[in-house]
């Protein structure tokens, strides 16, 4: 009888040795505090669903959640504030960047940031966003650059590159009708306000990666209180595109990104 | 090693984390999942927890647990 006991006692210890090794995981992409747990409205591979994230991973990597005031588009991410735990507002279509001077003047402690897509930002909004530019503000700005106004059908946009079928140049984007593709981005670079001007793209992991640092970067300015950032993030609208999100991703690396070149542009 | 939780329902089928794992271990599923698409699964094997294929996801529906 004592020797079946011992063997059991054995049998046990072997048991919550095994228990011990389960626990000793740990979630290392955990969900950023300021990032809602909810379904998201976007398309599958739409390049926001990224983009939110990481602007709220920078936010959780300065502690800044208290202090951020968002100012939402109008575009796909017209509803970005079900989205993000901090403040957002929401301006009229384009007058993003005017409606965020107006809050970093009235509060200059708080974090002021824009969120915008091309629609918004090379077209309806171009005037406010080059004054804004400017007068310098210090205020951070992320442009979504897809090619097509997502929320409205895919029409072209300025950013539309030449060639490209949207629902309103069905044969591709004709040069000499339509003109050629707005590198918005070049444009703000050359105007002393700007301080910080950087364009990545989220089709691969490595490149979501390196958009990450340039957001983080581009709050950094603002915190330190050197002035306008903005950054441009190349990313993909499959339905628009007509494509799979894999293919979708190919075109950003093998057409999109050789018009739009990736890396820093102004850092001052 | 390290383990990869993917939630059914977020999974909106984009197969962006197919393509982005360096090992080729998230695998396309043969059943719809309540999206009405066809979601990915963890199919074990050598993950060595880089997460990339939770970088990628733009709904949030992949966690990488990494063996401490």
């Amino acid at each position: 009888m004592k020797k079946t006991k011992k063997i059991k006692k054995t049998k046990k210890v072997k048991k919550t040795k095994k228990v011990k090794k389960e626990v000793a995981f740990k979630n290392v992409t955990p969900n950023p505090a300021s990032l809602r747990t909810v379904d998201n409205h976007y398309c599958a591979g739409c390049g926001h669903g990224i983009v939110h994230r990481l602007v709220c991973e920078a936010i959780d990597e300065y502690g800044i959640r208290e202090r951020v005031i968002a100012v939402a588009p109008v575009g796909c991410a017209v509803i970005a504030y079900e989205y993000w735990d901090f403040d957002v507002t929401e301006a009229p279509h384009g007058r993003t960047p005017a409606v965020a001077t107006g809050i970093k003047r009235v509060r200059p402690n708080n974090i002021v940031f824009t969120y915008q897509g091309d629609g918004d930002l090379a077209a309806i909004g171009t005037a406010e966003i080059i004054h804004a530019a400017n007068r310098g503000e210090n205020i951070t700005v992320i442009f979504i650059n897809n090619g097509v106004y997502g929320m409205t059908g895919g029409q072209m946009a300025p950013t539309t590159l030449a060639g490209q079928k949207t629902s309103t140049t069905i044969f591709g984007r004709s040069l000499r009708r339509e003109g050629y593709p707005l590198k918005i981005l070049e444009m703000l670079a050359i105007l002393p306000g700007v301080k910080y001007a950087e364009r990545v793209a989220v089709n691969s992991a490595h490149e979501v990666l390196r958009a990450k640092r340039a957001i983080s970067k581009a709050f950094k300015m603002q915190i330190d209180g050197k002035g306008f950032s903005i950054v441009e993030v190349l990313s993909m609208c499959p339905t628009y595109w007509g494509m799979t999100p894999i293919q979708a991703a190919d075109r950003i690396k093998n057409e999109v990104a050789t018009f739009y070149p990736l890396g820093v542009i102004k850092s001052c | 090693m390290a383990k990869v939780k993917i939630s059914k329902a977020k999974c909106k089928g984009c197969y962006l984390c197919v393509v982005n794992c360096p090992n080729s271990l998230i695998k396309i599923e043969k059943d719809l999942n309540i999206k009405g698409v066809k979601g990915v699964y963890f199919s074990g094997g050598k993950c060595t927890g880089c997460g990339m294929c939770a970088v990628i996801c733009p709904d949030g529906a992949i966690e990488v647990y990494r063996q401490i």
